[in-house]
């Protein structure tokens, strides 16, 4: 213990690396009133740090060439030990990242976090938001899917309004389309902006300290009974939030990991081919969506920048004396509608301009962008800097002690509900596009849902003796069937009925029976091969083909045995094609594949039309997921484990502020 | 460190028990959810499923003339074959071990019935070069197996190290034969065939 001490105290004199922890950490005097609404300052620093050790390792296994990075994303899913977890976690990881950081901006615009002295705090806040974006956007653009490709087009080709717009875009793809030079860049920026950000965010945390927190109250602390060290009682209350932030965030990475998601993005990029709903990711609908609202490029452009770059101005918009919205009775409610018109924007951005709201009489989702936008400015133009000026704001206590306004503020409360329930009631404004999908019952749904096994054997063998005469399965090796319950002589059986070509002693291409170890050949030697066969339609892959698809497994199910033999009499069937209303455009190239006794199970049981459709999409399910056993029973543990840390911290936090309430 | 010094006895000394007991699970909980946490990152830098799984290799030993020797390559090394002739096995076994850095019999490096064969994983065990002698071109050394460039080690005809700083001899990767001419790398003959 001495001897521990006097080296401390030896490296402090030479460097002061423990006072510096001491006073910056824990005595750092801290306003006692914080609420939870302070908690997702450190929750993103926390974030920020998983993310950047998360997307290390990812770095380590991703191919950054425009040949190789889909594949090897599903290279880290399905081979790399933990690599689903490590995805999932970086993937859920920036939207947590978004959401709390969101949270904490709109916590400083409630309590006026911005006013004097803490300007350039906010404003490096600002500039740590943009890095993000950044980030984020060159993050998505890796996977290299069809959101990936067509994500990095339309952002990059903003800059086209720019004066010599067209060498600027060419010059940030290092080419004339987005391909193998954007790719590579963007890797090599992803990697190195989040360091940008740690830099900024040191900078936003010297800013910090600097005059301390900001409080509910919004005054500054008089006397020292006014401020409590930050450590134990906020490392404590940090952690406490912190196991319920995890808990939310396990959830997503280990039950509903492609909820943030899109399916388009598990089809690989396709330069030739737009989807035909390109959206970005959520954290930026709202901007997209004002982007969008004006029907000229270099003003949406201009909108679109400005949404984000009034943020530097917001303290010197903001004309009020009075900080927090506790005393300002109309910038409460001001406040609390800007809330929601962002989530009403982030709606529109998710919807094609033209997108008619049958449940709002109508109401076109041009106009309500517009609408929307136009609020979206006023709240900074118009009610920020006249509020200031006409509101008549409550009288503020005299100090942060002052017993009187420990009650509970009536109005504070009403006010976020009423938000809650006009976000709430947006819910109509997500609607499906498609035409709904009848509901399977799928042994893996749920939250304790696995595979049926015998599903998974027929389904293999409907995928064998049907599917794959046309369809590659080019992410699964034969070895990965022992999931399916076959044993290692029945799968090197399985695998020596396929041939795979190799290369001999003198160099002749030869074909052998593949090795468990190979994955399972594709019917076409190249993609012309396959259109020539098929009529000029490519049966795609189907190793992803139930994450690919919006509606999933139900899509695939529905699609399986949704043909009709007879077209309704306005559909005017192309050479070759057949009717198929759950396809988009209802024209299908692909023969209905399943006919009643198509196959024989081994087993006996009869092999209906829906039995062999359920089948076969649970095996592509699991051919989709192969990880999703695995992934629920961690999932179950984490979330034990996080729901005793958080009780646990829940109670050391009672037990240390016991002290403070007195 | 010094609060012991001025914490009188107090009629509340049950409470302090109590706050210990809630901070040291606290802290326990954090440490093991740490440890688990960590668990993923360092797992994702093992050899991955499929690289675990490419583990054998089959060579068809029947183009090799006795005297010469052929590299294959089995989980990213290089595997030296060799064809020995009666008079290199007759060295390999008649040298004493008293004369080997790493005793070692020359029967335990092959299998039984087989000992025309010399299966060794052509890797240098100072530092991981690979060792000249598998070409008939190449220079075998004093000892007649192979001879390591990096730094002079000397290998003999079964593969054992007879001259520094090389530590070991040669590595035996598990191999079985599956007929007289053809063997499997990667499984010892216990496992099935
Ligand atoms: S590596 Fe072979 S002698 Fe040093």
């Amino acid at each position: 213990m001495g001897k521990l001490a006097n080296i401390a105290r030896w490296i402090d004199y030479r460097l002061p690396f423990f006072s510096f922890i001491d006073h910056e950490l824990r005595e750092y005097p801290t306003p006692k009133n914080l609420n939870y609404w302070w908690n997702f300052g450190s929750l993103a620093g926390i974030t920020l740090v998983v993310m950047i050790l998360s997307g290390i390792f990812l770095a380590m296994h991703y191919e950054p060439n425009t040949k190789e990075a889909f594949d090897s994303v599903e290279y880290i899913m399905r081979n790399i030990n933990y690599g689903w977890f490590l995805r999932y976690l970086h993937a859920n990881g920036a939207t947590m990242f978004f959401i709390v950081v969101y949270i904490h901006m709109f916590r400083g615009l409630y309590y006026g976090s911005y006013k004097a002295p803490r300007e350039l705090l906010w404003i490096l806040g600002v500039v740590i938001l943009l890095l993000m974006m950044a980030t984020a956007f060159m993050g998505y653009v890796l996977p290299w899917g069809q959101m990936s490709y067509w994500g990095a087009t339309v952002i990059t080709n903003l800059f086209s309004v720019l004066p010599f717009g067209e060498s600027i875009v060419e010059w940030l793809w290092g080419g004339f389309s987005v391909d193998n030079p954007t790719l590579n860049r963007f890797f090599a920026l992803h990697y190195l902006f989040p360091f940008l950000i740690v830099g900024v965010v040191i900078l936003h945390l010297i800013a910090l300290h600097q005059h301390g927190s900001n409080n509910p109250l919004g005054i500054e602390r008089k006397e020292p009974r006014d401020s409590i060290p930050f450590h134990p009682y906020y490392t404590v209350k940090d952690l406490f939030g912190l196991g319920v932030f995890a808990l939310i965030w396990s959830y997503f990475i280990f039950f509903n990991p492609n909820f943030f998601g899109e399916p388009d993005n598990y089809i690989p990029a396709n330069p030739l081919v737009t989807p035909p709903h390109i959206v970005p990711e959520w954290y930026f609908l709202p901007f997209y969506a004002i982007l969008r609202s004006i029907p000229n490029k270099t003003l949406g452009v201009l909108a679109m920048v400005s949404s984000v770059s009034v943020l530097f101005f917001v303290p010197w918009l903001d004309t009020s004396k009075v900080r927090s919205a506790t005393f300002r009775p109309l910038y409460k409610w001001v406040f609390w509608g800007f809330v929601v018109d962002c989530f009403i924007l982030g709606c529109v951005g998710a919807y094609s301009p033209d997108h008619i709201y049958a449940s709002l009489g109508g109401l076109s989702n041009q106009t309500l962008g517009q609408v929307t936008t136009l609020l979206y400015f006023t709240f900074f133009f118009v009610a920020l800097p006249l509020l200031g000026i006409y509101e008549k704001t409550k009288p503020l206590p005299k100090s942060l002690s002052e017993p009187i306004l420990q009650k509970k503020n009536i109005a504070n409360v009403s006010a976020s509900i009423f938000c809650l329930f006009m976000i709430g009631s947006l819910s109509p404004l997500y609607g499906s596009e498609t035409p709904t999908l009848p509901r399977e019952n799928w042994s893996f749904q749920g939250p304790l849902g696995t595979f049926d096994r015998t599903e998974l054997q027929h389904g293999f063998q409907i995928y064998k003796e049907v599917c794959s005469t046309c369809h590659g399965l080019k992410q699964i090796r034969f070895r990965d069937l022992a999931a399916l319950g076959y044993n290692h002589e029945e799968i090197k059986a399985i695998a020596a009925e396929c041939k795979v070509e190799v290369i001999d002693d003198e160099g002749n291409v030869i074909e052998k029976p593949a090795l468990p170890t190979d994955t399972f050949p594709n019917p076409y030697k190249n993609e012309q091969a396959a259109r020539a066969a098929n009529n000029s339609a490519l049966p795609p892959d189907l190793s992803l083909i139930t994450k690919a698809r919006a509606g999933g497994p139900d899509y695939i199910y529905a699609l399986l045995t949704g043909y009709e033999a007879t077209p309704p009499k306005d559909v005017h069937l192309a050479e070759g094609l057949h009717y198929n209303p759950y396809f988009p455009g209802g024209q299908i190239a692909m023969i209905p594949p399943l006919s009643e006794g198509l196959v024989t199970y081994n087993d006996g049981s009869q092999p209906t039309i829906n039995q062999m459709a359920k089948d076969v999409v649970t095996f592509l399910s699991w051919a989709a997921e192969p990880e999703l056993e695995d992934r629920k029973q961690t999932g179950y543990k984490v979330l034990i484990y996080f729901i005793v840390f958080t009780i646990l911290m829940y109670f050391v936090m009672k037990q240390v502020w016991a002290r403070v309430k007195e | 460190m010094t609060e012991s010094t001025h914490n009188p006895p107090s009629p509340k000394k049950k409470e302090p028990t109590r706050r210990d007991f809630l901070l040291l699970t606290a802290g326990a909980v954090g440490a093991v959810g740490t440890a688990y946490f960590a668990w993923p990152f360092i797992d994702s830098m093992n050899p991955a499923a499929d690289i675990l799984a490419q583990s054998t290799v089959d060579v068809d030993l029947s183009p090799i003339p006795a005297g010469q020797a052929i590299t294959v390559v089995w989980r990213g090394k290089p595997i030296f074959v060799r064809h020995r002739t009666p008079k290199e096995i007759k060295e390999a076994e008649q040298t004493p071990l008293s004369q080997l850095i790493d005793p070692e019999t020359d029967q335990d490096r092959v299998k039984k019935g087989h000992d025309d064969w010399l299966i060794v994983v052509g890797i240098c065990t100072h530092l991981g070069c690979i060792p000249t002698g598998n070409k008939p071109t190449q220079t075998r050394g004093k000892y007649g197996g192979w001879s390591c460039p990096c730094h002079g080690s000397l290998y003999d005809t079964s593969g054992r190290v007879r001259r520094g700083p090389a530590p070991l001899n040669l590595a035996i990767p598990p191999y079985t034969f599956l007929t007289s001419t053809q063997i499997r790398l990667g499984v010892d003959e216990v496992a099935h065939g």
